[in-house]
C-alpha cells in the first residue's frame, strides 16, 4: 500500500480524503503504466538531477536531487487561496469564487480540463525517442524535467477530474492515459499535439512556442471562477516558465553557435554551414514559422461563440485579467481581427466578446515576439544583419479565417500555384529536415556538447555546466 | 584587499540577468514584497524593496534571478535604468568587499541609519574615512543576532554632586569576536518592551576605548554614557537606554549590535595630527583616540593631539582627572568651561579662537585631521570660529571646507 501522504506530496489533505485517495490510489498504476510505455525511452534506470516540487513555497517546490523518474514524486499543489477571492469577469464578477463546480457549467468545464491535460501525456510522448540523440548531458536532463513536469501537470488536471467529477473524471482520467500522440484510432485532442517532435531543434522550438501557448492558456484558466482550477493552473505556470526557459535558451544556444562558425568560416553560406555541421539561420527561421503557425492554430477561430460564452460565464478569462483596467464583462468592447477578402488582408471590428481567441493569441504573439527580439540579439552581436521575424498571423494556419487562403510570410495573398512553389523557402523541406536529423547524435560526457549547440551561461541549480546531470546505471 | 577608496556604505543589490532572463513572471508573482516589477523589455528588481529574502531564487526557471552587484548605498540602479539594459553592468571593484542587501535583516538597522545620517548632517559633505584609517568590520552582529557582552565595570565619572551623571562601562565579549575602531559606535538593545508592547530599538553608544580594547588584549570595549534625565526642552524623562546602562553591575549580561560607523575614523599614518573638538560624552571616540596614541607613545610616530573640550564645570567633564595626567608634550588640552562660579562662560569656540594661530597652522597641516563630537548645540559656534580663523589669515572657510571634506579631514558627529 502506498503512503499517499508521503509518496504524493501535496496540499490538498489527500491523507484526509478517502474517496479521492481511493481513486488515485486506483489511477496510479496506470499512469506508471502509461509513463512506461510511453515515457521518455530507455530512461526507468537514470538517476535525473531534477527538481521536485516538495510544498507550494517558494523553497519548497524546487527540491533538487537525483531522482529515478518513475520514482519521482509527482505532487498535487494547489496555490494557496485566501477564502476571500471573487470572480473578476463575466456576468458572475464580484460573487465569490467557487469551490465545487455549477451543475450548468459541469460539462464545459469538464471539457476545458480534459482538453488541457490531453496537451500533458501528448507533449510527453511526442518527444520520448529525444534522450537517446541529446545534445548533452545537461540537455537530456532538462527533457526529463520537462517530461516528469508535464507527468505532473497531468496529475494536476486528474486531480480535478476525480475530486470534482465524479465517475465521468475518472472515465476521463482513465481516457487522458489512452490516447496517444499521432495514433490514427485513438489520437491526442488537439492536432498540434499530434505532430512529431523528431529532433531537437524542433523540441526547443516547441517547448519555445507551444509551451508558450500553454502559459496562455494557463494563466487565463488561472483567473477561472472556478477556484480549484485557477489555483492549479497558477502553480502550474511557474513549471511552465522552465520550459519556456529550455526552448528560448536552446534555440539560442543554436543560434549562437551557428554564428560562431559564420565567424570562424567568414560565411553566411548555406552549404558551407550544413558542411562544418551547423544549421544556417534561414533554416532556424523556417523552423521557426512552421512551429508559429501550427501553434497558432491551437487559439482557435478569430471569432468563437464558445469563447464568448466560457468569458461570460467565468470560465476561462484573460491574460492577466485582473490587471486589465476595463469593466471585465465586454459586453460593449470591440476588437480588431484581420481577416481575408479576396486577394487583401483586411482588418474587421468585431465583439470583443466574440474575440477572446484572437486577444489570447496576440498577447501570445507579443510574447513570442520579445522571445525573438532577444535572439535577435546573438546575431546583432556578432555583427551580422540576419534577424529573426515571426512571420504575419495569417501564414500557412489551417484554423480560423486564414485557413482557406494561402499568406506569405510578409502577409501577401497567394495563389495555390504561388504557395505551392514557393512554401519550401518558407517552411522546413524534408531536405532541411533530414539535414537537421543528421546532426542528432547522442553526446553524453559531462561537459561536452553537440557540434550545432553551444553551452548554455548557467548551470542548472548554479551546478557547473560539466555537472552529471544525468547518471546511467 | 583595501577598502574602497571611500568608505562609502555598500549595499548588496540584487537584480535580474536581462541576457538569462525569460521574461516568464515567476519571480513577480513570487515576490512577497512586491519589489519585482517589468516593462515591455525587462523584468527589474526596485533596491529600495528587495530585502533579500531569496524567495524568489528557487523557482527562477533559468538563475537569472540570481545576480548581484555591490553597489554604493546612495547609489543603486534605479528601475529606468534597469529596463534600459541589454546586459548586466560589469562587476566592479566594489564587488571585492562584502555587502549585504539593503532592506535585509543582515542590513545597517534603520535606527542605526537615521541616527547616523542626522549625527553627520553637520559636516557639510559626505563623510569618507581618513586614507589611512584601518579597515572598519560594520554590522556584524544585527539586531536580530545580537552578542551577549558581560558587564566587568560601571564607574561613575562625573563627580557625585554634579549635574550630569556620566558613566564609564567597560563591556567584555568573551570569546565572541567583536573588532571595533576608535569613533566606531556599538548598538545596545534595552531589555523589555516599549509602551506599544515591542521590543526597545537599539541605542548607540560610541566606543571609549581603543581597538585593543580598555583592558589591552582582552575582548573588551568601553563607553562613555550620560544618564538622560531630561530632554533636549529640559523637559523631565527617564532615557530608557542611558538609565538602562548607567545602572548595570558587574557580570549583568547586554545585548550588544554592530559595530557601526565606516568613516569617523583616526589617521594611523606616523606624523598625522588630530585636532580633537568635543563636549560631554562627545568625549568618547576622543578618549578612544587618545589612549590609542598614547599606548604607542613609545613607537616615536610623531603627530599632535590638540584637545578642545567643553563642560559646564571640571566636575562635569568625563575624564578630568585622567586627562590631566597626560604629558603636555603629548597633547594639547584646552578646556573650556561655562558655568563656573565666579568665571566668565567659556566655551569651546571661544578656546578655539584663543588659539587661532595653532588652529590655522592645523588646518593648513594637509596630515591635521579634525573631529568634532558632541551637543549639535557646539556645531554653529564652531563652524563660526573656524570662519573667523580663516578670514583673519585671508582665507574663506567656504573654500577650504570642502577641501578638507574632499581629504577626509573634517569630521562631525553631534546630536
Amino acid at each position: 500500500m502506498i503512503n499517499y501522504s508521503e509518496r504524493i506530496p501535496n496540499n490538498v489533505n489527500l491523507s484526509e480524503n478517502k474517496t479521492l485517495q481511493r481513486a488515485l490510489e486506483h489511477w496510479q498504476p496506470s499512469f506508471l503504466q502509461w509513463w512506461g510505455d510511453m515515457g521518455p525511452e530507455n530512461s526507468t534506470n537514470y538517476d535525473v538531477y531534477l527538481r521536485t516540487a516538495v510544498s507550494v513555497d517558494p523553497k519548497g517546490w524546487a527540491d533538487f536531487g537525483y531522482v529515478k523518474m518513475p520514482d519521482y514524486r509527482w505532487g498535487i499543489f494547489l496555490t494557496p487561496g485566501d477564502g476571500q477571492k471573487k470572480i473578476s469577469f463575466g456576468e458572475h464578477k464580484g460573487q465569490d469564487v467557487w469551490q465545487e463546480v455549477p451543475g450548468e457549467y459541469r460539462s464545459t468545464l469538464r471539457r476545458i480540463i480534459v482538453t488541457q491535460g490531453d496537451t500533458e501525456p501528448a507533449s510527453v510522448e511526442q518527444q520520448r525517442h529525444l534522450g537517446l540523440t541529446a545534445p548533452s548531458l545537461y540537455d537530456l536532463r532538462n527533457l526529463f524535467q520537462v517530461n516528469v513536469e508535464e507527468g505532473r501537470h497531468l496529475w494536476a488536471m486528474v486531480y480535478l477530474l476525480h475530486a470534482h467529477f465524479g465517475r465521468d473524471g475518472r472515465e476521463e482520467g482513465e481516457a487522458l492515459l489512452e490516447r496517444r500522440s499521432g495514433d490514427a484510432d485513438n489520437p491526442r485532442i488537439l492536432t498540434a499535439f499530434n505532430e512529431k517532435t523528431p529532433d531537437w531543434l524542433s523540441f526547443f522550438m516547441f517547448t519555445f512556442i507551444t509551451d508558450r501557448d500553454g502559459k496562455f492558456q494557463l494563466a487565463s484558466l488561472a483567473e477561472s471562477a472556478f477556484d480549484p482550477l485557477a489555483r492549479t493552473c497558477k502553480f502550474m505556470l511557474t513549471e511552465e516558465a522552465h520550459h519556456l526557459f529550455v526552448g528560448e535558451s536552446g534555440v539560442a544556444r543554436v543560434i549562437q553557435r551557428t554564428c560562431e562558425v559564420m565567424q570562424q568560416l567568414k560565411t553566411d553560406d548555406k552549404d558551407k554551414l550544413r558542411a562544418a555541421g551547423v544549421i544556417d539561420l534561414p533554416t532556424l527561421q523556417k523552423y521557426l514559422n512552421f512551429h508559429y503557425s501550427v501553434t497558432s492554430d491551437l487559439y482557435g477561430a478569430e471569432v468563437s461563440s464558445n469563447a464568448a460564452t466560457y468569458y461570460t460565464n467565468g470560465l476561462k478569462g484573460r491574460f492577466e485579467e485582473e490587471k486589465i483596467d476595463d469593466d471585465h464583462s465586454l459586453q460593449s468592447a470591440d476588437y480588431t481581427i484581420m481577416d481575408v477578402e479576396g486577394e487583401q488582408i483586411v482588418t474587421r471590428h468585431v465583439q470583443a466578446l466574440s474575440a477572446l481567441n484572437e486577444r489570447l493569441r496576440d498577447d501570445w504573439i507579443a510574447d513570442v515576439q520579445a522571445g525573438i527580439d532577444r535572439w535577435n540579439r546573438i546575431p546583432a552581436k556578432f555583427g551580422f544583419d540576419f534577424r529573426f521575424t515571426l512571420p504575419h498571423k495569417g501564414f500557412h494556419r489551417k484554423i480560423g479565417l486564414f485557413s482557406g487562403a494561402h499568406v506569405s510570410p510578409d502577409g501577401r495573398v497567394l495563389s495555390e500555384a504561388e504557395w505551392t512553389h514557393q512554401h519550401k523557402h518558407w517552411l522546413p523541406t524534408e531536405e532541411d529536415r533530414l539535414y537537421v536529423h543528421s546532426l542528432m547524435g547522442r553526446c553524453l560526457e559531462p561537459g561536452k556538447f553537440a557540434n550545432w549547440i553551444a553551452p548554455p551561461g548557467r548551470g542548472i541549480n548554479n551546478q557547473p555546466i560539466d555537472f552529471e546531470y544525468v547518471r546511467f546505471n | 584587499m583595501n577598502a574602497p577608496a571611500e568608505h562609502a556604505r555598500l549595499a548588496r543589490q540584487h537584480l535580474i540577468d536581462p541576457e538569462i532572463c525569460i521574461r516568464c513572471n515567476t519571480c513577480e508573482e513570487t515576490c512577497p514584497v512586491d519589489a519585482i516589477t517589468h516593462d515591455s523589455l525587462n523584468y527589474v528588481v526596485a533596491f529600495d524593496k528587495c530585502n533579500g529574502c531569496l524567495a524568489c531564487v528557487p523557482p527562477c526557471p533559468t538563475g537569472a534571478i540570481d545576480s548581484w552587484r555591490n553597489v554604493e548605498f546612495v547609489k543603486p540602479y534605479s528601475i529606468e535604468e534597469q529596463f534600459s539594459w541589454d546586459l548586466l553592468p560589469d562587476t566592479t571593484e566594489l564587488d571585492g568587499f562584502e555587502a549585504s542587501v539593503a532592506g535585509a535583516d543582515e542590513a545597517i538597522p534603520d535606527e542605526v541609519q537615521q541616527l547616523t545620517e542626522a549625527a553627520t548632517a553637520g559636516q557639510g559633505g559626505p563623510a569618507l574615512a581618513p586614507w589611512s584609517a584601518a579597515h572598519p568590520y560594520v554590522n556584524l552582529y544585527p539586531p536580530a543576532r545580537p552578542v551577549t557582552a558581560t558587564v566587568t565595570g560601571n564607574f561613575r565619572l562625573t563627580a557625585e554632586d554634579a549635574s550630569s551623571d556620566i558613566h564609564h562601562i567597560v563591556l567584555d565579549f568573551g570569546a565572541t569576536p567583536f573588532p571595533v575602531l576608535e569613533g566606531q559606535s556599538i548598538g545596545i538593545i534595552p531589555p523589555g518592551t516599549d509602551a506599544n508592547g515591542k521590543p526597545h530599538l537599539l541605542r548607540m553608544y560610541s566606543v571609549a576605548s581603543p581597538r585593543e580594547g580598555e583592558r589591552p588584549h582582552y575582548n573588551n570595549v568601553a563607553l562613555t554614557v550620560k544618564r538622560v534625565t531630561e530632554d533636549h526642552d529640559g523637559r523631565p524623562v527617564r532615557g530608557v537606554g542611558s538609565n538602562y546602562v548607567c545602572d548595570l553591575k558587574k557580570g549583568d549580561k547586554v545585548q550588544v549590535t554592530g559595530p557601526y560607523g565606516s568613516t569617523f575614523l583616526m589617521p594611523n599614518h606616523p606624523g598625522s595630527s588630530i585636532m580633537m573638538i568635543c563636549t560631554g560624552t562627545g568625549s568618547a571616540p576622543m578618549r578612544a583616540m587618545t589612549e590609542r596614541r598614547r599606548r604607542r607613545r613609545d613607537q616615536k610616530e610623531g603627530g599632535e593631539l590638540v584637545l578642545f573640550f567643553g563642560a559646564r564645570a571640571p566636575s562635569e567633564l568625563p575624564y578630568f582627572g585622567p586627562l590631566q595626567k597626560l604629558p603636555q608634550d603629548f597633547i594639547d588640552i584646552n578646556f573650556a568651561f561655562s558655568r563656573v562660579p565666579g568665571e566668565p562662560k567659556r566655551y569651546v569656540q571661544d578656546r578655539i579662537r584663543e588659539r587661532a594661530d595653532k588652529v590655522w597652522a592645523m588646518l593648513q597641516d594637509e596630515n591635521c585631521y579634525i573631529y568634532i563630537c558632541g551637543l549639535k548645540g557646539m556645531e554653529a559656534g564652531v563652524l563660526e570660529a573656524f570662519r573667523d580663523i580663516c578670514r583673519a589669515h585671508g582665507a574663506d572657510w567656504d573654500t577650504l571646507h570642502p577641501r578638507l571634506l574632499a581629504n577626509a579631514r573634517f569630521h562631525v558627529e553631534t546630536y
